[in-house]
């Protein structure tokens, strides 16, 4: 394999795998938000807010993933 | 193939400090915040309100409110260091999708040759920014600790020598320290230039419009990750404030 093939492999790789958390992780965190909805309706805005606050967190992570890719790609 | 620079480039350099792109941009916006900043003490004394005051009333109130909810008693003290950074890093990453930053190039000669660089780069999506960032929010925290615990009562955090348990909670606890300035500044920085990145490589592959959705998601990402920024520096100030656990 040629050193170029490697390196599109590993970036390849490198986000694919990364994202299989935060993927499980934003899953949660939505479902979670809307179970506490259907719960409670009248706490919408609450639940929105801290809701996408949590899914920002958990994206991170997928972005680290991304940040390593991009190294990998154009460093 | 677009080009992609993960680093900001020198555009010039004045007594053999390195002036960047992203410095530039940098330095444009901390004079729009002071500007907005002055104008808008100035409209609080003032008895005529304009539509500017109304806003900027509405975001600085809805803000003040949201970290009253994490610090309660020590808001006023807390608050212009949190206000600020939201407001900065607002500002930076709602300017770097403005038109003109990324996309006039202009010929920069350097050792290696010559070639064209952006004269403008978003302030966030150079590291070097975001490490600042992260930087005085970590030193300020320690700042904080200290002051409200007192240096014997803070240094119990990170060395600990009671009991076995204790000493390797202290000693992660050290460790965590410091991949907090990792971790606030990738976060920060992989998020809006990952951002601008998918918008320039969606406009290479369908050329009409494509781009337009993302930049609708790139302007709620911005707002999003000063929240998250400031937000996260406000849990992290009370977690310093608070005592080490026996």
């Amino acid at each position: 394999m040629s050193n170029e093939g490697a390196k599109l492999i590993a970036t390849a790789l490198a986000i694919g795998l990364g994202v299989i958390g935060p993927g499980i992780g934003i899953g949660i965190v939505a479902g979670a938000a809307v179970e506490a909805l259907g719960r409670n309706p009248d706490a919408e805005s609450l639940i929105r807010t801290y809701m996408i606050l949590g899914i920002a967190f958990t994206e991170a992570l997928a972005i680290f993933a991304l940040v390593i890719a991009l190294l990998i790609r154009f460093l | 193939m677009i080009h992609i620079s993960l680093k900001s480039e020198t555009i010039f350099s004045i007594f053999g400090f390195p002036i960047t792109n992203s410095l530039i941009v940098s330095v444009i916006v901390l004079l729009l915040f002071f500007v907005c900043a002055y104008y808008y003490s100035y409209l609080i004394k003032n008895s005529i309100k304009n539509k500017f005051f109304t806003i900027f009333n509405l975001m600085v109130k809805s803000i003040y409110n949201f970290f009253k909810s994490i610090f309660e008693s020590q808001i006023d003290y807390f608050f212009p260091l949190l206000g600020a950074f939201f407001f900065f890093i607002l500002i930076h990453n709602e300017l770097g999708l403005f038109p003109g930053i990324g996309s006039i190039l202009i010929k920069v000669t350097h050792e290696h040759g010559t070639k064209f660089a952006p004269l403008f780069r978003g302030g966030t999506t150079d590291l070097n920014t975001t490490i600042a960032l992260a930087l005085i929010t970590v030193v300020f925290a320690q700042y904080i600790g200290i002051k409200t615990l007192g240096f014997k009562e803070y240094s119990k955090k990170f060395i600990n020598f009671s009991n076995p348990m204790l000493f390797f909670t202290a000693l992660m606890e050290t460790v965590s320290e410091f991949s907090r300035i990792i971790s606030y500044s990738f976060r920060l920085y992989g998020n809006i230039f990952a951002g601008e990145m998918i918008i320039s490589i969606m406009a290479f592959l369908f050329p009409v419009l494509l781009s337009f959705p993302f930049l609708l998601l790139e302007i709620f990402i911005g707002f999003i990750q000063a929240i998250v920024f400031s937000m996260l520096s406000a849990v992290f100030y009370n977690l310093a404030m608070q005592k080490a656990h026996n």
